[in-house]
Formats: C-alpha cells, sequence, structure tokens
C-alpha cells in the first residue's frame, strides 16, 4: 500500500509540473493565430494517441545519461532523471498534457472575447487581461481538465516501466505495483490496488464533472 | 474634441464602412437603420477592429495611420467603451467592476469611485454580484466601469435598448448630469430619435456603411458645445 500514497503525490507534482505549459499552450491555441499552429497543436495531442511504450522510449532516450535532457538535467543538479522519482513526475506528466492542454483550450474558446476587448479598453495590458479576466472565467473547465489529468497520470503504466522501471519503494506506482502482484500470483494484493484505485478514478471524474456542472448556466 | 475619420475603408462582409469626417462633440449621436455599421464604427475608434485603410485621429493623437503604420493600442487610447451587452465581469462584483480601469492607471484622481457611485446612484450596489443586479443597473454599472478610467472619449453603444419608457427617460438625466458634472465628450449610438434630440449636438447618420448626413445642432443647453465655436464640416 506504500504505492498508494507514492502515486498519489508523484502525480499531483507531474500534475503541477505541466500546469504553467498547460495552460499558457492551450491560451495560445484558443486566442492567437500563428504559422504552424496545427503542427503544435498535433505534436502535443501525440502522448494521447501514441502507444505508451513508445512515448516511454523516446523519453527514456532524451533524458538517460546521454540524452539532451538527461545530461543537462545531471550536469546541472548532479543526479539523474531515468529510474528515479523524478522520472515518475516527468512520464504522467507528459502522458496526462493532452488532456489538461484540451479542457483548458475548449475553457478559453468559451470565454467570450467580448470581456477582454472591454478590459483592454480600461486600460489593461495583456497580462492583466489574462490573469483578471480570462483565467478566473476559464477556471471551472482549467480544474476540470487537472482532475483529468491528475486521474490519466494515476493509471499511467507503459511509458513509466520503461522510464523510472518498476522499483518498490522508489519508482513503484499503483498500476505498476499491480503489474507485479500478478506477476507474483498476489492476486489479492493486486485486486486490493485494483480497487484503491477504481476508488481513487471515480473520485477523479466525479470531481471533474461536478466542477463542469456548477459552471454551466442553469 | 476633435475626432478625425479620415479615409476610412473597413470590410463588413457584404459592404464596407467607407466614411471621411471629422466630429467637435463634445456628445454626438450616430443613428442609421439595422446593420448600417454603427457598432462597428465605434470598434474601430475604440481599436477593436482594424480598418484595411484609415487616418483616424482623437485630439491629434493618432490612434490609426494605415500609410505611416502607426497603431494606438486599446489599451492606451483612452477611450472608454460601453457595449450593447455591457460586458460587465461576471465574476467580479460591483465594485471591482468599476474599479478594473481606475486600478489599471493607477489613482483615479477626480474621478473617484465613490463619487462616480453616488452620481450614478449605484453607492448602495458596490457589494452585490453582476447577476442580482435588474437592467438599469446594470447599465449604470458599466457607465460607471468606464468612467472611472478616465477617457477622454466615452462610447455607448444604444445606452438606451431594452430600457422601458421610465428607465430611457432616467438614463437620459444620467447622461445630461454625467456631462455636467465630469466633461467627458460622449459618442453614442441610437435608433431613437427622442434620445439623439434630448442628447446629440451633432448627429452622424450611417446607412449601409455609408456618411448619409452629418449635422450639428444648436443643441440643447445642458451640452453646450465645449471650447471654440465649432468649425465648419468637412
Amino acid at each position: 500500500m506504500q504505492a498508494v500514497g507514492f502515486t498519489l503525490w508523484v502525480c499531483a507534482l507531474g500534475t503541477l509540473f505541466i500546469l504553467p505549459a498547460g495552460i499558457g499552450l492551450a491560451w495560445l491555441l484558443a486566442r492567437r493565430e500563428f504559422r504552424g499552429k496545427s503542427l503544435v497543436e498535433t505534436a502535443a495531442m501525440l502522448p494521447l494517441v501514441l502507444p505508451p511504450v513508445a512515448t516511454g522510449l523516446i523519453l527514456l532516450r532524451l533524458c538517460g545519461r546521454n540524452g539532451v535532457v538527461g545530461a543537462f538535467f545531471e550536469h546541472w543538479f548532479d543526479t539523474p532523471i531515468v529510474f528515479t522519482w523524478r522520472a515518475v513526475v516527468l512520464t504522467t506528466g507528459i502522458m496526462a498534457f493532452p488532456l489538461l492542454l484540451r479542457s483548458a483550450r475548449v475553457a478559453f474558446q468559451e470565454v467570450p472575447p467580448r470581456f477582454e476587448h472591454v478590459a483592454r479598453t480600461l486600460g489593461a495590458g495583456e497580462w492583466r487581461v489574462f490573469r483578471r479576466i480570462t483565467l478566473p472565467l476559464a477556471r471551472r473547465g482549467i480544474v476540470s481538465g487537472v482532475v483529468l489529468a491528475y486521474a490519466r497520470a494515476l493509471g499511467e503504466f507503459g511509458a513509466t516501466i520503461l522510464v523510472a522501471g518498476n522499483i518498490p519503494g522508489k519508482t513503484a506506482t499503483i498500476s505498476l505495483a499491480i503489474y507485479h502482484a500478478v506477476q507474483l500470483g498476489q492476486d489479492a494484493v493486486a485486486f486490493r490496488l485494483v480497487a484503491v484505485s477504481a476508488a481513487i478514478a471515480f473520485a477523479a471524474i466525479w470531481t471533474s464533472e461536478f466542477v463542469l456542472r456548477r459552471g454551466r448556466p442553469a | 474634441m476633435k475626432l478625425e475619420l479620415r479615409n476610412v475603408v473597413l470590410p463588413l462582409g457584404e459592404f464596407a464602412l467607407e466614411v471621411d469626417f471629422e466630429l467637435q462633440g463634445p456628445v454626438t449621436a450616430v443613428c442609421g437603420p439595422s446593420g448600417a455599421g454603427k457598432t462597428s464604427l465605434l470598434e474601430l475608434i475604440a481599436g477593436l477592429r482594424t480598418a484595411r485603410t484609415a487616418r483616424i485621429t482623437l485630439d491629434g493623437r493618432v490612434l490609426q495611420d494605415t500609410d505611416t503604420g502607426a497603431w494606438t493600442p486599446v489599451r492606451d487610447r483612452g477611450i472608454g467603451y460601453v457595449p450593447q451587452d455591457l460586458a460587465l465581469f461576471p465574476h467580479l462584483p460591483v465594485h471591482a467592476n468599476i474599479a478594473f480601469g481606475a486600478a489599471a492607471k493607477g489613482a483615479p484622481g477626480a474621478f473617484t469611485p465613490e463619487h462616480v457611485a453616488e452620481v450614478l446612484e449605484i453607492a448602495p450596489l458596490l457589494e452585490r454580484g453582476i447577476s442580482r443586479l435588474s437592467g438599469g443597473e446594470k447599465q449604470r454599472v458599466a457607465i460607471a466601469r468606464a468612467l472611472l478610467a478616465r477617457p477622454r472619449l466615452l462610447l455607448l453603444d444604444e445606452p438606451m435598448a431594452g430600457l422601458d419608457a421610465k428607465l430611457r427617460a432616467r438614463v437620459r438625466d444620467l447622461l445630461q448630469r454625467l456631462y455636467r458634472e465630469f466633461g467627458v465628450p460622449m459618442l453614442f449610438v441610437s435608433h431613437s430619435l427622442d434620445e439623439i434630440a434630448a442628447l446629440g449636438n451633432e448627429v452622424l447618420g450611417l446607412e449601409r456603411g455609408r456618411l448619409a448626413h452629418l449635422e450639428r445642432q444648436p443643441g440643447p443647453a445642458v451640452f453646450p458645445p465645449a471650447g471654440p465655436a465649432p468649425k465648419p464640416y468637412t
């Protein structure tokens, strides 16, 4: 059951890790036209459709000791990424990114631009318009996206096992622990973990729907 | 107030807004049938639309000049805009709505929230949420919000649309009081001839994006022309 606490914690970090980029990119895609926009959009959605193992392999190459990101990280922080809890944060975050991006983008698109127009006529700069008008009006869709992304991170398996390994007490998430228990023939342990993850997933999706419903006009 | 719109071409779907005129205010009514381009004209002046060609200046300051590429960003224009749907920020209470422009510009100066709220009779509403306001109250809050940003020109799109006769008369009185109290030039869109006669000392008619007429009335005493005698229109 140690895996449960570890999973809840690293997935929260993973979701936090993607939050600034997810919200920033979602706003750009919703509000700005630029060259290569559809390319950026498609690339950002890739983790949703690529086999998780394929995404994991790409991340392993990038974040390994000889990879661009891994070497950079090790040079500056004197510690590796792969096969550590940091790899779990990174992988679960990247796998959950498309869900956050999609929800946040729709949330921004649903904010009527006229509020932003009027805010500008009142002397507000772009950052103030975003912080005081756009973001608060899109908050429900964004919160819903965060919860969905968190739920997706909790269930991540394929990419995580490649990049973080399955080290009990160090990188083993609920999904990896279930797999491990099944491999050892410990069905009772596996089903207990399944029950816990089902409860967490149910709570996450229910919360997401609840937040969205509250935001809809009656 | 001197607002010049020269050589304006702004495509609007089936036709284009094509105008060339100068306004001196202080209170200008823009009238014309639905779809004539009245709201687009206000949005163009506010900077919410970009003309294909135009040279627009307000009191000598260039807002847009397509020949030189000059463009004053919306937030730096000092032009207040009250759209027809008011666009009050639904997540902010009344006091935060009206303080939005004042906060963006630093110290409020003569336009204090207290004074504006008093003149517009919204002082008791300051703590309320937007959804708990009546149509007339929303109207006054939207005008207060625009005024507190200390605009050099206030644009009002159909300020009396959707209000009953009693409320219309009240808003009319209020606008007259506002001009007397704050001296902010206004340019408003209206369908109603009563409204124009009571408020505007300058009337601009639009039809399918073209200038149909532009005339200066002697104007009611409450709106004496500000500054030196007006020049003839060109």
